[in-house]
């Protein structure tokens, strides 16, 4: 077991993770981009001033009051394994999972701060929040930044802003996000024009891993793109404005899914539930965009008795790093594939199939 | 119409993003549109792909035909094209002509507007308040009323003192 695996909640108790309207979002962040003043950027610098970047900002995160009890480590340090259950976690990027010398990460015990050093900005600091709660996220990334700047000289300039690797970033440094589950608009084939007119309104829509990457299981990030000439809490709100809007189209869309199709539902749901209960070899992806339909069919009161925690911890162990660290052997992918089907053939083997749901009598007609 | 990407092959996937008032229109061969995602619209962003491309193109313009180069960290207009970022703090003046337009079709506007460091706000605050003071000082020197020149006298002392005392502040 790696300091890593130690350190890190295990996936049930993150599961049990809970925040408002988790149902549909996720989990919230918040992330600042902050530069030093007097130094090179991490992709021009050389690596002898990026080691001396990384030592002079390691301690000064350290020393806050937030990562009291906190992981710190260089990412030279950490295993490939390692490096991949933090982006599973979402608690690193796959970029900062490639870094090498020069490059660390300090995460306190609870993971809701996670700061990464020397990724494409000197610093990437980070706070994250289960359920929606960009506010609380931001108002604590503040207080963070707030304080780190009492202790390090950043690059900030009285027009530009905080300046930043790449000009996308420029100004605030901010990017506020949520992981949405949106089966619904997925299944009622409406989430392309949904994210057009988010994509209309500055906001970027990604797959679960961040920039460019598929929208597996459903789950989308929907985050700001312009980062200057606005203040960090225009931000904040124009971006809670459109996730209310978002959540209230995912309900109505589960609403009419039931209505108008419920065969449809019941079979998707159904289908998941016993391939997923039965399969003897099953990939991540494939376990994934499934498990999305199970986590819709908890939501619907498919599942009686079952939780969403349940679900939300099969989605993080399933994953290749997760599961490969539950074994000392080295599996190959398809040898993945048959201890994952064990896995969740296990854990759903006391989870009845689904129910079909008598339509409630005032609104049947 | 060539690939605004490749130059080279004929551009078939036309794209226009409207953010906010201003349209951002790119021009790609197929080749090019695979390579950069376009037809995945859950990954795809115009704005990311706009940069490296029309920044660099601005930046040249701005300069009339001349590689800039940062003075401080070395970073040239070319590695600006290679990579969409920038090479330090720095360069944010050495290309500021070029970055300009860019920064307006990419951003809400071209002014910070956000949070700064407290420090460098005491610092502004405290460069204001001696403005204020030295004005002051030669009114009083030019009326000849001395009494009040040396009690702003010993004031700009004490405001050197604390500024410079704690900590060596540049800006």
């Amino acid at each position: 077991m790696s300091a890593l695996d130690s350190f890190l909640s295990p996936p049930a108790e993150t599961a049990q993770r809970h925040g408002p309207h988790d149902r549909i979002v996720m989990s919230s962040r918040v992330r600042l981009a902050r530069n030093l003043k007097d130094a090179a950027f991490p992709g021009w610098a050389k690596k002898t001033e990026r080691v001396k970047i990384l030592d002079t900002i390691r301690p000064a995160v350290e020393g806050l009051p937030e990562m009291k009890d906190s992981f710190s480590e260089a990412m030279d340090n950490l295993g490939v394994l390692d490096r991949q259950i933090l982006v599973e976690r979402h608690l690193i990027s796959r970029e900062h999972a490639a870094k090498s010398a020069g490059s660390g990460l300090v995460l306190n015990r609870e993971e809701t701060f996670s700061v990464m050093i020397n990724e494409e900005d000197h610093l990437r600091m980070q706070a994250l929040r289960p359920g929606l709660q960009l506010k609380q996220a931001w108002a604590a990334i503040d207080q963070f930044d707030s304080t780190l700047e009492k202790k390090l000289d950043y690059a900030f300039d009285s027009e530009l802003g905080y300046l930043t690797a790449c000009p996308t970033n420029l100004g605030t440094g901010i990017r506020v996000s949520a992981m949405l589950h949106l089966p619904g608009l997925v299944l009622g084939e409406q989430i392309n024009p949904i994210i057009q007119s988010v994509n209309r309104l500055g906001l970027a829509v990604r797959g679960l891993y961040g920039e460019g990457t598929e929208a597996l299981g459903n789950v989308f990030q929907v985050s700001n793109q312009m980062t200057l000439g606005e203040t960090e809490s225009m931000i904040v709100e124009r971006l809670e404005k459109v996730l209310a809007q978002i959540i209230e189209h995912e309900e109505n869309a589960r609403q009419t899914l039931l209505e108008k199709k419920p065969k449809t539902v019941y079979n998707h749901i159904g289908r998941a539930y016993g391939i997923l209960a039965n399969a003897h070899s099953i990939s991540s992806k494939e376990t994934m965009n499934l498990l999305s339909l199970l986590r819709l069919g908890v939501d619907l009161g498919l599942f009686p008795g079952a939780e969403r925690a349940l679900v939300d911890e099969l989605f993080l162990i399933t994953q290749p790093a997760h599961l490969q660290k539950q074994f000392s052997d080295k599996l190959s992918a398809e040898e993945r594939d048959l201890v994952r089907a064990d896995m969740v053939r296990e854990r759903l083997k006391n989870v009845p199939r689904p129910v079909v749901k008598p339509r409630p009598p005032n609104t049947s007609n | 119409m060539l690939c605004s990407i490749c130059k080279e092959k004929p551009a078939t996937v036309h794209l226009a993003q409207i953010v906010g008032e201003k349209m951002q229109k790119l021009d790609l061969c197929d080749d090019c549109a695979k390579a950069k995602g376009v037809n995945d619209t859950a990954g795809f962003s115009l704005a990311d792909l706009m940069l490296g491309l029309g920044a660099a193109q601005e930046i040249e313009q701005a300069a009339g035909g001349v590689e800039l180069k940062c003075s401080r960290c070395g970073f040239t207009q070319a590695d600006f094209k290679k990579s969409g970022r920038l090479g330090c703090p720095e360069c944010y003046k050495t290309f500021s002509e070029g970055l300009s337009s860019l920064l307006k079709t990419m951003h809400k506007g071209t002014r910070h507007v956000g949070k700064g460091p407290e420090k460098l706000r005491a610092a502004t605050q405290n460069a204001d308040r001696m403005r204020v003071l030295q004005k002051k000082l030669e009114k009083a020197i030019e009326s000849e009323n001395f009494e009040e020149a040396a009690h702003l006298r010993d004031e700009i002392r004490q405001l050197t003192e604390r500024t410079t005392a704690p900590r060596n502040l540049t800006r």
